[in-house]
């Protein structure tokens, strides 16, 4: 969040208003989503990927797993535990060099994408195994960790890994005064706050929610419910890009529910 | 842990009867008391006590160099330390997700607030005053968050601003309060078996499946907010927290 600041910001290139006229710098309305592809079954090795194009994000997650808990200490006799590891390369930002491995904020991020993904796995079906969630940033623009989850959720159906629903979500935020959905890097910097949210699809339910800036509550409840709409496109785009690499009927959400 | 489902067995079995293991309702706080200048020799010092939860805030200002993109602010910054003296599963060794996500969840709300005037902070050319807010957990039981925040706040508002001579603080000379614009203060809930608490016992953490924290700073505004745990929570939720966060904040304020 604030702590990303932009290089243009430095240099003064950054246009006056984000947004003029009901239209954002990159011609989008507010409650547009930026250009996002989601390709899945990208690494060789792991156990399920997906490499996620969002704005100009580039961020795979990789999936190892379930497996014999390490350090044994940790294992639960009566589900698995999830690791979740979030981190930035360290030439992913537009700013200055960076360093490999998870920084305060990376690990405080890991630490909640670890919980939307509590939520989703049935861990209960793998007792004494460990999941492993890795979400690398090789490139990002803004929305960093909903996009790290919305790819790390698809990794984790790639994987074969049983899950309640696929969690999706996107970053809403306050930016020249107007609630706005799908933040980029300049407006997250320059606007007044963000939000973001991740949604289980099922029922609506927030399983992530963080949130900085000042705002009143009508604002907060408003923003969760353009966060709800635009997640819902995201949604599509993650069952899209299973069906691209699996089929339509193994992906189609309501093929699930007629089964279940 | 099977003591942590000894408690948990506990807190569930009250909870089914709509009663707290120390009978409170369940959006109640325990009692809170913050001490203010516990501490001499830091520029700033506070100890919250929530129920039994104590935590230190120790407020120490240094001369800093700015942000490169922030040449004429100050800076501030958190940290937390979870010692193995304030629970027995705290471990010693560097800081743990838990400690990591208390400072910055603190962090968060403060910044956001625009609690202190960062510009007034400016000393020199390539000089600026840092605050530096280290956050000491002298015994855990439950609802660090809402606790860490009272004693940062109290810290900050009375802490005392060395004079600025030759490029250096006269420590032994203070004056001057820190600039600070308003008061950030959270409510912390806990979501256990379907019911929300507020200001949750720590047998109450072990039994919860989910936590967030609202952070507000006066004028009906809100400024931080973190959701922790396996738990959804939903809109209806988010709405019904909010409205308690307002609602309390006049209660808290008047600990700092």
């Amino acid at each position: 969040m604030a702590e990303e600041e932009t290089a243009a910001m430095s240099a003064g290139k950054v246009p006056k208003k984000l947004i003029e006229n009901g239209i954002r710098n990159d011609g989008r309305k507010p409650e547009d989503l930026r250009s996002l592809k989601i390709t899945v079954g990208v690494l060789k090795k792991a156990a399920g990927s997906a490499l996620i194009e969002w704005g100009k994000n580039r961020i795979l997650a990789g999936v190892y797993g379930p497996r014999e808990v390490f350090p044994k200490h940790n294992m639960n006799p009566n589900k698995a535990i999830i690791n979740c590891r979030y981190a930035m390369v360290p030439f992913s930002s537009l700013e200055e060099h960076g360093r490999f491995g998870p920084n305060r904020r990376a690990i405080e991020i890991g630490k909640v994408a670890k919980h939307v993904f509590e939520n989703a796995i049935l861990t209960e079906q793998f007792p004494k195994t460990m999941i492993d969630i890795n979400i690398e940033v090789l490139q990002s623009d803004g929305g960093t960790r909903v996009a790290g989850i919305v790819a790390a959720s698809l990794a984790l159906a790639d994987a074969g890994i049983p899950m309640r629903d696929i969690p999706c979500g996107v970053s809403v935020g306050k930016v020249d005064g107007v609630l706005v959905a799908d933040l980029d890097k300049t407006e997250d910097n320059l606007g007044q706050s963000d939000m973001p949210v991740i949604f289980s699809p099922r029922n609506g339910d927030i399983l992530l929610f963080q949130m900085d800036g000042m705002l009143t509550k009508k604002q907060v409840m408003d923003g969760i419910e353009l966060a709800r709409v635009a997640s819902a496109k995201v949604h599509e785009l993650q069952i899209e890009a299973l069906a691209t690499k699996y089929g339509a009927a193994a992906a189609g959400e309501d093929d699930l529910q007629e089964t279940a | 842990m099977i003591t942590d489902e000894v408690k948990q067995a506990y807190v569930l079995d009250l909870m089914k009867k709509n009663t707290r293991t120390d009978g409170r309702g369940m959006l109640d706080y325990r009692q809170i008391t913050v001490e203010k200048n516990v501490y001499e020799n830091c520029e700033g010092s506070a100890m919250a006590q929530v129920g039994d939860t104590k935590v230190i805030a120790g407020l120490k200002l240094d001369v800093a160099t700015p942000f490169g993109d922030r040449p004429n602010q100050g800076v501030i910054m958190f940290n937390a330390e979870f010692s193995p003296i304030a629970h027995p599963e705290f471990c010693a060794g560097p800081p743990d997700e838990r400690s990591i996500e208390l400072a910055r969840v603190v962090d968060r709300g403060i910044r956001s607030a625009e609690c202190i005037d960062l510009g007034k902070l400016f000393l020199e050319e390539g000089k600026v005053l840092g605050v530096f807010v280290d956050l000491f957990i002298i015994d855990h039981s439950g609802n660090l968050t809402d606790a860490a925040y009272l004693a940062s706040m109290a810290a900050l508002r009375n802490a005392k601003v060395p004079k600025y001579e030759d490029g250096k603080l006269v420590r032994e000379e203070r004056k001057d309060a820190l600039p600070i614009a308003r008061d950030v203060l959270s409510c912390t809930f806990e979501k256990v078996a379907d019911t929300i608490l507020l200001d949750a016992r720590e047998e109450e953490e072990v039994s919860s499946s989910g936590r967030v924290t609202l952070a507000s700073c006066g004028d009906d505004m809100l400024c931080a907010s973190q959701k922790s745990g396996r738990a959804g929570f939903s809109s209806a939720e988010f709405d019904k927290m909010i409205d308690i966060t307002l609602s309390k904040r006049k209660e808290l304020l008047k600990y700092i």
